[in-house]
Formats: structure tokens, sequence, C-alpha cells
């Protein structure tokens, strides 16, 4: 039998290497499907073998960025750690993490790029596709699940978003006794989730740092969730997150635990914030820095910082971590090209392509802006969200608009609907076209903002790594 | 301002029911009046508000989920259902995309068996199934102003049939349309059209935009309309992109998506 075993994991992690060699990918899927397919049992005894207390983190928006900050956390903390930072967040992916970990033993890890010859504590952080979660928790038996948001995503995958909040209530009812259901208390979807979990804790926002956001359009949870009415909010932060109330049963947003005041953005530069704890008697702050800019990565910092400190890391540990941390591929990068600054920004919901058009705004008063659409599975094949998107304001903003990706025509009727005249733009369908053209259109010394979907992303990057000025996703992470 | 012709449009459930991008289908709407000269005045129908139908020209009903779909339907039973009947008897014109075809219809059963009623005004009843039926979506469609493909993307878990007071709004070339079985998609009754195609429906359908907006001018001023072309460039591009993902799937094995 374990002969068997360690064939199957050989195998899979010769695939893992062919992958790459045949430059395919980074391999981090592969290895995990030729494991699962090979040993059905894999997950479960990995995880109990590798990481003896492992977390497991979900959410629409801020999975990738949030799990690479509590690894920074946990890491600093001396812990050794398995995860899956590539982004792969199904079955395979996180198979492949437990593996590699496994295999790397007391050498640096090429899939995590972390230490792993550390004498701490071996932990597991695995960010979860929402659809996968029920199941990934039930193999995987975390001692910690954070619950991050909800948002209208991949409806064309997910069905309803409420049938993906039913599960997750299903989940929270499921979790043994001892085990930290972190949620984030901003979201009425979630906040309430735990209720009868006895170990839960919540986290969000003290206050709106005076930014007097109202509802957008697609702002999703507006009604309570007991009654039906619609909730009223003392302020909004993103999407639909803040403080809510519902002014017709009373229920309201419980008080966080963790709670971010004072935060300030700094653009792309970063953000800092106060992080108060206020279990047990005494509540304790400390100031919270990171060099990722926008209002949704202080949700992911807070996030990040609330579940470290759950984990027992110290105050010191975690500031000095995440001051330290840097974007996931993709998210908030930044590259250099012939002499332009690329800044490139993922998004592939409403929620995050309306903060993404309002981060951009924020930042310069004139814009060179690079949209490309995909329809491949990781983007949504149906492309109807770009219409929830307030594209709008950009408008009178704009020094040059480039539009791309498979669907690059969906985005040119949503600017002409949105009132841009037929000449304003320029559309191309092939990806170096659309990025020659947007390079050309920046001034030398200027910044070219690009908004990609989750596939169009990967294959700018990879354009980039033809062009020689950006590494493959899985030498970053 | 207020000199121009002018559709008058009212938007029902706005906040309730846009799951699918359904602001979309308004803004072209809006785009492909203004551009020939007229107006859109869009009136918003939030629940437990009376519609004023001798203002209307013109209805709009977009897609929500079933939690939406439910408090909605009730609040329809209260006037709304009679008022839009009544009105489209008088020759209003509307337009109802997949949630709010369902609701356009008799009736839409839940998978757990409830009955939501609907406004009646299309021959067609729904009951859920377990699986949704996802997916880019081309159908054939003949219309008094001739012949026309629609494009679109489906994804529904009800399966809709229609009576002999309905006729289909087209017959399916690629997807899966009102059930999966039957080959039609969407249904038509005088001036009143419902359809699972959203992306949103709009955009990628010109020729159908203003088939709907001549409709509502008809209403609103009598006699025949004809609207004056537009560059639609942007909109056969789209088409044609659209063209070769539906082409791609028909010959690709059909499948369903099981949500539980």
């Amino acid at each position: 039998m374990i002969a068997v075993v360690r064939l199957a994991e050989t195998v899979a992690g010769s695939a893992g290497a062919l992958s790459r060699r045949l430059r395919l990918g980074g391999g981090t899927s592969i290895v995990g499907m030729v494991l699962n397919r090979l040993d059905p049992g894999a997950m479960e005894r990995l995880a109990a073998e590798t990481a003896r207390r492992c977390v497991v983190l979900s959410g629409t928006n801020g999975k990738t960025t949030t799990a690479r900050m509590l690894i920074a956390c946990l890491a600093a903390d001396g812990r050794s750690i398995a995860a899956n930072t590539a982004g792969a967040n199904l079955a395979s992916g996180i198979s492949a993490a437990l593996l590699a970990a496994k295999r790397a033993g007391r050498r640096k890890d090429r899939n995590t790029g972390q230490e792993t010859g550390r004498t701490g504590e071996s932990v597991g952080v695995f960010e979860v596709d929402e659809a996968a979660l029920n199941d990934i928790v039930r193999r995987l038996r975390p001692g910690l699940v954070l619950l991050m948001n909800l948002f209208r995503d991949q409806l064309d995958r997910y069905g309803e978003l409420e049938s993906v909040t039913e599960r997750w209530v299903e989940l929270a009812g499921s979790l043994p006794e001892d085990v930290t259901l972190l949620l984030n208390a901003d979201d009425p979807a979630l906040a309430f989730l735990g209720n009868g979990h006895p170990n839960t804790v919540l986290f969000g926002m003290a206050d709106d740092h005076g930014n007097n956001r109202e509802l957008s359009h697609a702002a999703d949870t507006i009604r309570c969730r007991r009654c039906g009415e619609a909730l009223s909010h003392d302020f909004v932060t993103v999407g639909h997150l803040g403080a809510w109330r519902c002014d017709s049963c009373g229920l309201h947003r419980p008080t966080p635990r963790f709670q971010a005041s004072r935060v300030e953005l700094r653009g792309f530069e970063g953000l800092s914030f106060s992080l108060l704890d206020s279990s047990g008697g005494r509540p304790e702050a400390f100031d919270v820095s990171v060099p990722i800019g926008g209002l949704p990565n202080a949700y992911n910092a807070l996030a990040a910082a609330s579940a470290a400190r759950a984990l027992g890391v110290p105050p010191e540990t975690v500031s000095g971590a995440l001051s330290q941390v840097d974007a996931a591929f993709g998210r908030s990068e930044q590259i250099f090209l012939q002499g332009r600054t690329l800044r490139l920004l993922l998004a592939k919901n409403p929620t995050g392509a309306n903060e993404n058009v309002r981060f951009v705004m924020s930042e310069e008063s004139r814009l060179h802006v690079l949209i490309l659409l995909n329809d491949r599975t990781a983007d949504g094949r149906d492309p109807s969200w770009i219409w929830d998107v307030d594209y709008e304001p950009l408008l009178d903003r704009l020094d040059s608009l480039t539009l791309g990706g498979r669907r690059c025509w969906e985005l040119a009727l949503r600017f002409r609907y949105a009132g841009a005249p037929h000449d304003s733009f320029s559309v191309h369908e092939r990806l170096p076209d659309a990025l020659d053209d947007a390079l050309s259109a920046t001034p030398e010394g200027g910044t070219l903002w690009i908004l990609p979907t989750y596939t169009a992303m990967l294959e700018l990057r990879s354009e980039l790594v033809r062009r020689g000025v950006a590494r493959e996703f899985w030498e970053t992470a | 301002m207020g000199l121009r012709p002018a559709v008058r449009l009212c938007h029902l459930y706005p906040r309730e029911m846009n799951i699918y991008a359904d602001r979309g289908n308004i803004a072209v709407l809006h785009r492909r009046l203004a551009w020939r000269g007229f107006d859109l005045r869009v009136s918003e129908s939030p629940p437990g508000e009376r519609i004023r139908t001798g203002e209307t020209d013109l209805f709009y009903l977009g897609g929500g989920q079933d939690r939406d779909q439910l408090g909605v339907a009730v609040d329809l039973q209260g006037h709304k259902a009679a008022s839009v009947r009544s009105a489209a008897a008088d020759g209003v014109a509307g337009l109802f995309v997949c949630g709010g075809y369902q609701l356009a219809g008799h009736e839409y059963r839940t998978v757990d068996g409830q009955a939501i009623g609907g406004i009646g005004a299309l021959d067609v009843t729904t009951e859920a199934d377990a699986t949704r039926l996802v997916g880019n979506v081309e159908i054939e469609s003949r219309l008094d102003t001739g012949r026309m493909r629609i494009f679109g993307y489906e994804n529904h878990a009800g399966r809709s049939r229609l009576g002999p007071g309905s006729s289909p709004l087209g017959r399916v070339i690629s997807g899966h349309g009102n059930n999966g079985e039957d080959r039609t998609e969407g249904a038509l009754s005088g001036r009143f059209a419902g359809t699972y195609l959203h992306g949103p429906l709009l955009p990628k359908n010109p020729q159908l935009a203003d088939w709907v907006l001549r409709l509502a001018l008809e209403h609103r001023y009598g006699g025949k309309y004809e609207l004056e072309p537009l560059d639609d460039h942007f909109e056969e591009a789209a088409r044609r992109t659209a063209a070769a993902l539906t082409a791609r799937r028909r010959l690709a094995p059909r499948f369903r998506v099981r949500t539980r």
C-alpha cells in the first residue's frame, strides 16, 4: 500500500515537472489532478501528515492576496507552511501544494517559495473556490475557516449567489466546535453565518474614514436576511459591505472583535490602519501598514491580521510581516516596458472592476487605459457583468482607451452605449496588437493602467514574459 | 427638452430584478432613441407602488434570484399584475427577460414545489428543475419586420412551456431555450415579448431593440414607424464573435450544470 502511495506521488510530481519543462504552465494543477486520480484519499492523508493545523479561506474577492498576507505573518512567526500560492484553489491545487510541501522536506519549496527548513510548527494556508469549499473543508479538517465576502461572480458556474450562501450556511452549521470561524461582519450575507457556532470571531471596519460612499448599482446583499426588508447603512465600503442595519426588524451588524480604524489610503503606494482587538477585558491596538493600495486590500490585510492574531502570532510580528508583503501576480503589479509603467489590476466581477475604476481615477487626472475581457471558465463564460460596472465616470478622464481580449467587441458595445463615440477608442482582437496600440498611445514616462480578467491577465503576462519584462507566475508566487 | 417625441418606459422592480446587467438593455433603448432624436422617459416601479398605465408605452422587467422573485411576485398580485395585463390589451409593448419572462407568464413553480403567481400576460408556465440550462444561445426569429438571428446567454433552472395563446420568440439554433426539449425559445403575445436570453439581450441584437422601440412608438403615436438605420458595425463584430461561439457549441455535446 505504501509503495502504491509513493508511486502515485512520484508520478504526479513528474507530471508537474514535465508540464513546466514543456512550458504548458506552472504544473500546479496537473500534479494534483494526477495524484487525486491515482490516490483519491491523498488530500486527507497528506493534510494529516503535513499540516497539523491548517487555515482555509474563501470569498469572492481577495483570496490570493489575503492568503499571501497570512502566509507572510505565519512565516515571520517561524512556522513552516504548505500553501496553494499559485491560486490553484480547487481540490487538485490543494493536493499538489500538500505534496510539494511534503517532498520539499527541508529544501526551499519551489511552489510556495517558503523556507521549509524551519523548526516551528507546520501550518497549511489554502485559498479555496467558493463552490468547492464545503467538500475541501470536510477533507482537510482545518482549525480555522475564514470567510471574506460574497459578491455576484461567475453566475454561469455558481448559479445564484443565494445558492452559494446556502451552502456556506450548511458548512458553518456542520463545523466541529473547536474550529475557529472568522467572518466579515460587514457582509450581511456572512455576519450571522456563525450563529450557534461557539467559536465565531468577527472582523470589520470601524468607520468609513470620511469616504461617504453610496451603494453601487451592482450591490448584491441589500436585503435583510431575517425579514427581507431593504437594509440601511451607517456607512458603505466595498460593494454592499459596510455598517448595515435593518430598520424593519432591528437586525444590525454585530460589533466585530477585530476592527480597522483610521484607514489611510495612499494610492498605489499602499495603505495603513490601526487594528483594534476588543477581546477580553483590555482592548489592544496595533498599526498595520501594507505596500498594496486600495480599500479592498484594507479588508484583505484586516482579514489576514485577524487570522494571524487568532492563530497566536504576536502583534509586532504581524505588523512587521505585512509591511513587507508584495502583491500577487496581476494584482496591483507594476511592470516597466519601453519607458512606460504598466500597472495591472485584475477584476472579473462588477465589485472588483468598480473598485479598480475608482482606484485608477484617484491616482491620476488623465488616464491611459487598456481593458481586456476574456470569457474562459476562470473569467466567467458570460460577459454580462461588464454592464454592471460603472465605467461612465472614466470617460471624461481618458487620454486613451484600448479594448482587447476574446470578447473585445462586447467591451466596445459597453463603451458605445455609455456614450463614447466610435472613434474615441480602439479595439483589437489579438492581445499583442492591443498591447502595442495601448503602449504607443501612452507617452514615454507615462502610466498605462491595464484592467484584465483572469485568463486575459495570464495571457498578458505570458506576452510580457516573451518580451523579457516579467517572470512566469509560478516563479513569482 | 420636453418637446422631443418620447417613449415612456415603465421599469418594473429595477432594484430587485437586475441580476444579469439588465440596465444594459435600458441603456440601449435610451441611446438608440436619442441618436434618432427621441427621448426615453423612464419611470421606476418599485414594490408597493401602483402603475400609471395611461402613461406607459413600454414595460421592462429583468432577471432576479428566486428569493427576490418571490418578494416581487407577492407585490405583483396586489395591483400590478392586473394593471400590466390591461395595459397589454391596450397595446402597450413589453420586454421581459429571464426571471422577468417567467413572471410574465401564469406561474413559476420552484424546486421546493412553491408556486409563484405571475402576471399572466404571456401564455407560459414554468417549473424549476434541479439542473440549470447554461450557455451561449442562438435563435432564429420571424417577426413582422423579417427574419433575424438573436444571440445571447442563458442561465436558468426553469423549464417553460407555451400554451396556445403565445408563439415562441424564436427557434433554437444552438443552446437550450425554453426547456431544452422542444427547441422553442421565448414567447410572443401581441406586443409583449419574453426571453431567457441575456448578455444583456439588446446590445448585440440591435434589430430586436429597434423592433421593441417601434412597437412602443406605435403605441404612443399610432401609425407605422420606420427608424432610420444606425452605424452598427461594433454590433456586427460582436455578433460575429457570438456566432463563432454558438457554432462551436453546436458541434460539442450539450452539458448541464448541477448546482446542488
